[in-house]
């Protein structure tokens, strides 16, 4: 039933191939969730995230020092590996100094038809941020305009704000259904529809997910075991909630930005278009480098747990993750405080799934109610 | 000294105040309650002008430099970074911010005493650690106000109106703020001197180094440090710009009179990064080489501030009162203040490592260099990112490249004895014998 996102997920690249074939557009490689990606889909461009392979490799060693986030080089790996050779752009929106790195990199070794740097705000909180994201969407708008040749008129960001919108609303939709007592869907597959919307077409996803909401409610749900929550660094790692949820778990919510960060809040349209589309990325579920002065991520991780009855949680971090080293600390101590026990995980490009499974599994032993003398 | 003596040298005259100046810094902030003045915590990269527009009696301690003094106290840093470890924080973070924080949870001060808790905290975000540094300060130390400026508006060669709006609108925020907190009517005029003063000190450090473009260099590095450091401490004092003017004139006669940091200069190498603060002896086993480090874009450009001259060199940039810019009004005087900073060029490698590399080529000629030394910093995210691309651009440009390992507040992370090695190594490739 839910193939079709794996499938897109697995095969990201030929993808974006058949679709640049299909509609002659060009494609925009990304390297955060804070890229604008209203505005090039209104231009008629297919963004694509950027993501790593997860395979060891020995190709950035000369390009990033190596105390910098193994995903950042894994992205950059695909890059010189020309594995994105089909992209016509880059862009980032500023978000950590360790993904920039990526990016920067990427701009002189593996050269492309358009590359943009977009000065997205850090201090969100920051009453300046909205009014300034705002005129650096002006100037970006601008920029794809030129890059395209094509006008992008309030109507073609109305309705690109429209699919995005929509999409974002029925992925809300499916995590909803996690809250199931039996689970329609594991972790694993969530994870899998969210990086796959981050690749393909938002309207072809949504007409996929519209397919599987009449479907899934027909689905035989699953005993969940002991229902976790996984969050921190950026994370596809898919291997790794399959072992987890073959350990008699299921992962019922997430914040990560490969899962519910990426959707979870709409654009709110008004008449000035890019001011809308600017509210969405400064008031959305923050990323830790930009969740400051106040810590409002940890509300929102207490509330996902508390809604979706989460009776534990995964926190992982990409080794050397700066931003997320310094919130881990305050998140576990607050879901204790709240009774949720916390196991933590550093990732690396690949993961000990041996070694993590023996912790895995000890740290479900210790937060399940069962017997263990049975 | 292995090889021969080629020119005099002679230890600074003003060294003795610079001494003077930083260790009434550190005393001033520890009394300031005393006096029944105000204290602050923030970053040395901070817009420290604006808080002297709450009066004379208020002084600060700048976390990088203290963090960097401690980590040049082997025996309190190890106790610092340990009980960082022990609070649950992680061991690669950044190290002058572990160094900071183990002071604090240990309740410690380095020059004695408990450790002297802030007023307010007046912050600026220049990488991902800056503002979160002080997200955990206050979890530490519950209470304590923080105000953080996000200054990521990108290089300086695309700044528009939008990026200086955004960054002067938070500051027109931050006065506010520091008048409610602290209770204080703010005075426009503290303000504008303390402008004039920041821009004169910064010129002037960059002319300071500009001199050592003198063949034999008048200065080395490691003594720069203790010099530009004042700079990090409080760049909008009249007394550092004061001082910078004394020694800006000493090393003029310095080089009038070819008075060498380093007497057998026969090798002139830059650095890049903070140094291994526990290790500064590294500078001193260049010189058995007759090798002088004459700076790095790291000392350069943290606290100096350029411009290109009319003749395409790098010389200090021209302040607003040698412009004869007459400020009168706060808008004014942040527009300026935000200007001059984000033209530093120790901000523009947060965007672009080309840019970086650009100035670093720069300097590798007008300051007539053999070769570079890296320092790959494990300690430091903000200064060491995209080193990598900056060592590729210097290979191409033609300049030899020597990298280290280290950390600059984490001496587990530094091995003295290999790095030693490698200069060797380097030494013997530049065609240097001791």
């Amino acid at each position: 039933m839910l193939n079709q996102f794996r499938d897109w997920e697995r095969n990201r690249h030929e993808y974006a191939k058949a679709w640049k074939e299909r509609t002659g557009g060009k494609v925009m490689g990304y390297f955060c969730t804070y890229a604008p990606e209203e505005i090039l889909y209104a231009a008629g461009v297919l963004p694509v995230r950027i993501l790593g392979s997860h395979e060891p490799q020995d190709v950035t060693e000369p390009h990033i020092f190596g105390m910098f986030c193994p995903f950042c080089r894994d992205c950059l790996a695909q890059g010189l590996k020309g594995r994105y050779d089909y992209l016509d752009g880059i862009m980032i929106s500023q978000s950590c100094l360790h993904i920039r790195q990526a990016f920067t990199s990427w701009q002189k070794h593996v050269p492309v038809d358009f590359h943009y740097y977009l000065c997205m705000p850090n201090r969100v909180q920051s009453p300046h941020a909205l009014p300034y994201l705002a005129g650096e969407l002006a100037e970006f708008k601008t920029a794809v305009e030129k890059w395209t040749g094509k006008t992008i008129s309030d109507a073609d960001l109305d309705k690109a704000i429209e699919v995005y919108n929509e999409n974002r609303r029925l992925m809300r939709a499916v995590y909803e259904l996690r809250k199931d007592d039996h689970p329609h869907l594991t972790g694993e597959e969530a994870m899998e529809m969210v990086i796959a919307s981050q690749m393909i077409d938002k309207a072809e996803h949504s007409r996929q997910i519209k397919k599987i909401l009449e479907q899934l409610p027909s689905r035989d749900g699953r005993d969940p075991g002991t229902r976790l929550m996984i969050l921190g660094s950026e994370d596809d790692d898919i291997e790794f909630l399959n072992m987890v949820e073959s350990c008699g778990a299921t992962f019922v919510v997430d914040d990560h930005c490969t899962g519910s960060r990426y959707f979870w809040n709409e654009v709110e349209p008004s008449d000035n278009r890019l001011e809308a589309i600017a509210a969405r990325y400064v008031h959305r579920v923050p990323c830790p480098s930009k969740d400051w002065e106040d810590r409002t991520r940890i509300d929102h991780i207490l509330r996902l747990a508390r809604d979706w009855n989460v009776a534990g949680a995964v926190v992982i971090q990409q080794k050397f993750c700066d931003p997320h080293e310094l919130d881990i600390p305050a998140i576990r101590e607050a879901l204790d405080r709240n009774g949720t026990k916390t196991l933590f995980l550093e990732f690396d490009v690949t993961v000990p799934i041996g070694q993590f499974k023996v912790r895995v599994e000890a740290f479900l032993e210790m937060i399940g109610d069962d017997d263990l003398f049975d | 000294m292995a090889t021969k003596q080629k020119y005099e040298t002679q230890p600074l005259k003003c060294w003795g105040r610079a001494k003077e100046i930083r260790e009434n810094f550190y005393r001033d902030y520890a009394q300031a309650h005393e006096k029944g003045g105000l204290r602050w915590a923030g970053g040395a990269w901070t817009f420290g002008a604006i808080p002297c527009g709450l009066g004379d009696d208020v002084w600060s301690i700048t976390s990088e430099p203290y963090a960097a003094s401690i980590a040049a106290n082997k025996e309190f840093s190890m106790r610092c970074l340990e009980a960082t470890e022990r609070a649950g924080y992680a061991r690669d973070l950044c190290s002058y911010m572990r160094n900071y924080w183990g002071s604090v949870i240990l309740n410690e001060y380095l020059w004695g005493g408990p450790f002297p808790k802030p007023d307010f905290i007046w912050q600026d975000h220049i990488c991902c650690s800056h503002a979160k540094w002080y997200q955990v300060v206050c979890d530490l130390e519950p209470g304590i106000p923080q105000f953080c400026i996000d200054v990521a508006v990108g290089p300086y060669n695309e700044i528009t109106e939008n990026k200086v709006d955004y960054i002067v609108g938070q500051m027109h925020d931050g006065i506010a703020w520091l008048e409610k907190v602290t209770g204080r009517a703010y005075d426009d005029e503290k303000l504008i001197q303390a402008v004039h003063n920041e821009c004169r000190s910064t010129a002037l450090w960059a002319e300071v180094c500009t001199l050592n473009k003198a063949i034999p260099a008048p200065l080395e590095e490691k003594t720069m440090y203790s010099l530009y450091v004042l700079g990090t401490l409080m760049k909008h004092s009249k007394i550092v710009a004061d001082f910078y003017e004394e020694l800006r004139d000493e090393v003029r006669e310095r080089v009038a009179n070819q008075i060498a940091a380093v007497p057998n200069e026969q090798c002139r190498l830059m650095s890049d990064t903070q140094p291994p603060w526990g290790f500064l002896s590294l500078f001193r086993y260049l010189e058995k080489f007759g090798a002088v480090s004459i700076g790095s874009l790291y000392t350069f450009g943290l606290i100096g501030v350029w411009e290109v001259k009319p003749d395409g060199t790098w010389g200090p940039r021209t302040t607003p009162q040698e412009q004869g810019v007459d400020i009168k009004t706060r808008d004014q005087a942040l527009r300026i203040l935000t200007d001059w900073n984000l033209s530093k060029p120790e901000w523009q490698h947060f965007y672009s490592p080309h840019l970086k590399t650009d100035m670093m080529v720069r300097i590798a000629k007008e300051w007539s260099l053999d070769g570079v030394m890296l320092h790959y910093n494990r300690g430091c995210e903000g200064l060491t990112v995209g080193i990598a691309e900056n060592r590729l651009g210097l290979i191409e440009a033609g300049f030899p490249v020597m990298t280290f390992e280290g950390n600059m507040g984490d001496e587990r992370e530094f091995d003295l004895h290999k790095t030693m090695t490698r200069v060797d190594a380097f030494m013997e490739t530049l065609g240097v014998k001791k």
